[in-house]
């Protein structure tokens, strides 16, 4: 019966359209040999990573786009394609770019997208940064085709430096990884805290091993001895030591950063504003829970819809100038209306508080107030931005 | 109370005999999405009756036309309950597909259409024989479902594709497909049936779509005091055709806007509790109640003064509210 009236309805589609729908591919990178995605790190389900590729977020926004598209005579589909450096993305971009590809999604890691986006700032095209949450990258790095769906480590931290200083719980000990990446989490993390007036006690290193001859950095227990705080923030890009550090700290202290309260882009257990449907979809298709780097790869794609849908037309130069206007009203499924930021191209939103298995809190926190926009409380503010549009 | 209900059944069946009668109660029926019940309130005095044990996530009401029996959208069991409202107990239940949110009956009440939430369908089936007539594709997580009066069409949102849906009663396909404001939920229809009224609720408007034509003829939009343009959610309405109003739920912003169907000016807004979704009028047309899903309770509001006069506890988060014919 359903087959019969979806078949019925194209053929009225058909006879009433004098042309065939017009197909509008969305590219979409990703790495093969990206370490995020290692099976074994997938197992661990750390809460500050991907749980599976992404890709499937972007897929449940085209199937849910099938009908708008329909109004509009269009007929969205994803141009996937796995890339291993530079030169091959560069490569795919302008193949893809030869077919008609104007929007790329990208789910790479920061340095490469940043190269990327240097390469092809030339070319008339859109980049959508899904799952790189650097801060360099909405910064110094920043690109007018680069726009960034995926939350920033500045709007992380300062969610999370929202949600402690609300709670008055002011003094921060700052347990920092070897890792670069980690050395510029701790940075980003300390811009936040002066930000909302919290105090850093102390920082210290902390590396992830079982040699007791560096206990003093391996062990929880004793990284964490010796001074008092009321919260431990953990800068751990990975997540394993992360996930270690609740309930082992010295002082009954909560965790926040990359494990215990972790700042996100989207969790499993949000339920409201429409979002146990939206959950439902993708846990249908994916055969797991979403994470905020699936939310992102979703947001861009139905991003992109929207602004065909509302200017009634498929032409890229257009789709730009509503994604760039205030008239553009997204549904994030957070509530909130969202935007990309005019200095930076950072899509601004709501972000979730999570503590594994629940949302503890949405921010912004209610109370911290903006001129402009409430949810410029978190990232990099007009003010406050490196972005030169060079 | 049960047995006072049964008792006037009877007599309603010894009075008429062969003849489907009304059973008048008076009663006010809540429903409450969390507690899985069915509230009923007295018409008069408001005080709790019963509550009503349903099948999972009770939301949408819908009296039978000759009000003898009360429908209610289960969504998590995926069953209509029938509840009888002389026995003021579930009765019988309809199986409409998975999920059904909001539903609507044909004039004579022999069809009963329902929108599936999670399958993004619209399923249509004969009341009678319980089969499936049609089940009609539609965009993502369509929700509101309103037959037109002269059941020649029905109409249906969807929330993700943003759009209302036509469907063609004779033929069960789709005519049209327009679209709208974002995350559009429910319907209300001018007692003329010539404009067909829809809730945006992230667009934070009202759309007005001609029924002749299909086409947007105006789009309202809402300023309740104190509240940010994002909490202005604009989800049930209801028209009040003595006063020649149409009432507006605001969502999250806790207020009903009060417009005037002619002037499309928004007279008044009330305040009302927390997150305000459903509506119902009183018989008599005298009080307005309203749901308020975060605060669990019914808002009374004196539709002469437009001011609240009670609130009364009802379930967790109750959805829906529609009274019985008898008491004013």
């Amino acid at each position: 019966m359903r087959f019969l009236s979806a078949l019925l309805f194209l053929a009225l589609l058909q006879s009433a359209a004098l042309a065939q729908p017009q197909g509008v591919a969305i590219g979409y990178l990703e790495q093969a040999q990206d370490p995020r995605y290692h099976p074994s790190l997938l197992d661990d389900e750390f809460q500050n990573q991907p749980w599976g590729r992404p890709v499937v977020g972007a897929e449940v926004a085209l199937e849910e786009s099938r009908f708008p598209a329909m109004a509009i005579e269009a007929e969205f589909s994803l141009d996937r394609r796995s890339i291993e450096n530079l030169n091959t993305a560069v490569d795919a971009i302008e193949a893809m770019y030869g077919s008609g590809v104007r929007f790329f999604l990208l789910d790479l890691p920061g340095d490469l997208m940043a190269a990327i986006a240097q390469e092809t700032r030339n070319m008339d095209i859109a980049l959508f940064n899904i799952s790189a949450p650097d801060d360099f990258l909405r910064q110094e790095a920043c690109q007018p085709h680069m726009f960034h769906v995926l939350a920033s480590d500045a709007m992380r931290n300062d969610a999370i430096a929202q949600y402690l200083i609300s709670r008055q719980w002011r003094n921060a000990l700052v347990l920092v990884g070897p890792e670069e990446a980690d050395q510029r989490l701790a940075e980003s993390w300390r811009r936040s805290a002066e930000r909302f007036g919290l105090n850093i006690v102390e920082e210290r290193s902390f590396v992830v091993g079982n040699d007791p001859r560096q206990r003093e950095l391996n062990n929880p227990l004793l990284v964490t001895g010796g001074t008092s705080y009321d919260v431990v923030y953990v800068a751990d890009t990975y997540g394993e030591f992360a996930r270690l550090t609740p309930y082992t700290t010295q002082l009954p202290r909560p965790v926040v950063g990359s494990g215990g309260l972790v700042a996100q882009d989207w969790h499993w257990a949000w339920s409201s504003h429409g979002a146990a449907q939206l959950n439902k979809r993708f846990e249908d298709a994916a055969m797991r829970h979403g994470t905020g780097y699936d939310w992102a790869a979703w947001m861009a794609v139905k991003a992109i819809v929207e602004a065909m849908i509302r200017n009634e037309s498929t032409d890229f130069q257009e789709a730009m100038t509503y994604l760039r206007g205030n008239e553009m009203v997204l549904d994030s499924f957070k509530g909130f209306r969202l935007g990309f930021r005019s200095w930076n191209n950072q899509l601004r939103q709501p972000l979730l508080l999570s503590s594994g298995n629940w949302v503890v809190a949405r921010t912004p926190i209610e109370g911290f107030l903006h001129e402009e926009n409430y949810l410029d409380t978190l990232g990099f503010d007009s003010a406050e931005s490196q972005c030169d549009w060079q | 109370m049960k047995t006072l209900g049964c008792i006037m059944g009877c007599l309603l069946a010894i009075g008429s005999v062969g003849q489907a009668q009304a059973a008048g109660t008076g009663y006010i029926f809540v429903s409450n999405e969390v507690s899985n019940t069915v509230t009923v309130l007295d018409g008069e005095t408001l005080e709790t009756i019963t509550e009503i044990r349903t099948a999972e996530r009770p939301r949408w009401l819908e009296f039978s036309p000759d009000k003898q029996l009360l429908y209610v959208a289960c969504g998590d069991d995926s069953s209509i309950d029938v509840i009888s409202v002389a026995d003021l107990e579930v009765v019988d239940s309809i199986y409409i597909g998975n999920n059904p949110e909001i539903f609507d009956l044909n004039s004579d009440g022999s069809q009963i259409m329902a929108s599936n939430e999670d399958d993004a369908v619209l399923s249509i089936i004969d009341m009678e024989t319980r089969e499936f007539l049609s089940v009609i594709d539609v965009g993502y997580e369509p929700e509101g479902v309103l037959v037109a009066p002269d059941d020649s069409a029905v109409w249906v949102t969807s929330e993700v594709a943003n759009m209302v849906h036509k469907v063609d009663l004779s033929t069960y396909e789709l005519v049209a497909n327009i679209l709208v404001d974002n995350r559009p939920r429910r319907f209300a229809l001018s007692p003329d049936a010539s404009t067909l009224w829809v809730t945006s609720e992230l667009g934070g408007t009202v759309t007005l779509i001609d029924t002749q034509t299909d086409e947007i003829v105006n789009v309202l939009e809402f300023d309740p005091e104190g509240f940010r343009p994002e909490d202005v959610t604009p989800v049930g309405l209801l028209f009040d055709e003595d006063r020649n109003r149409v009432y507006v739920t605001m969502g999250r912003a806790n207020h009903v806007a009060v417009v005037d169907a002619q002037t499309l000016e928004v007279e008044d807004y009330i305040l009302v509790g927390s997150r305000a979704w459903g509506l119902g009028l009183s018989n008599d047309g005298a009080r307005l109640f309203i749901t308020n899903g975060f605060s669990d309770d019914l808002s009374v509001i004196d539709t002469e003064t437009l001011q609240v006069t009670q609130s009364v506890s009802v379930g967790r988060v109750p959805h829906s509210v529609v009274m019985d014919s008898g008491a004013p």
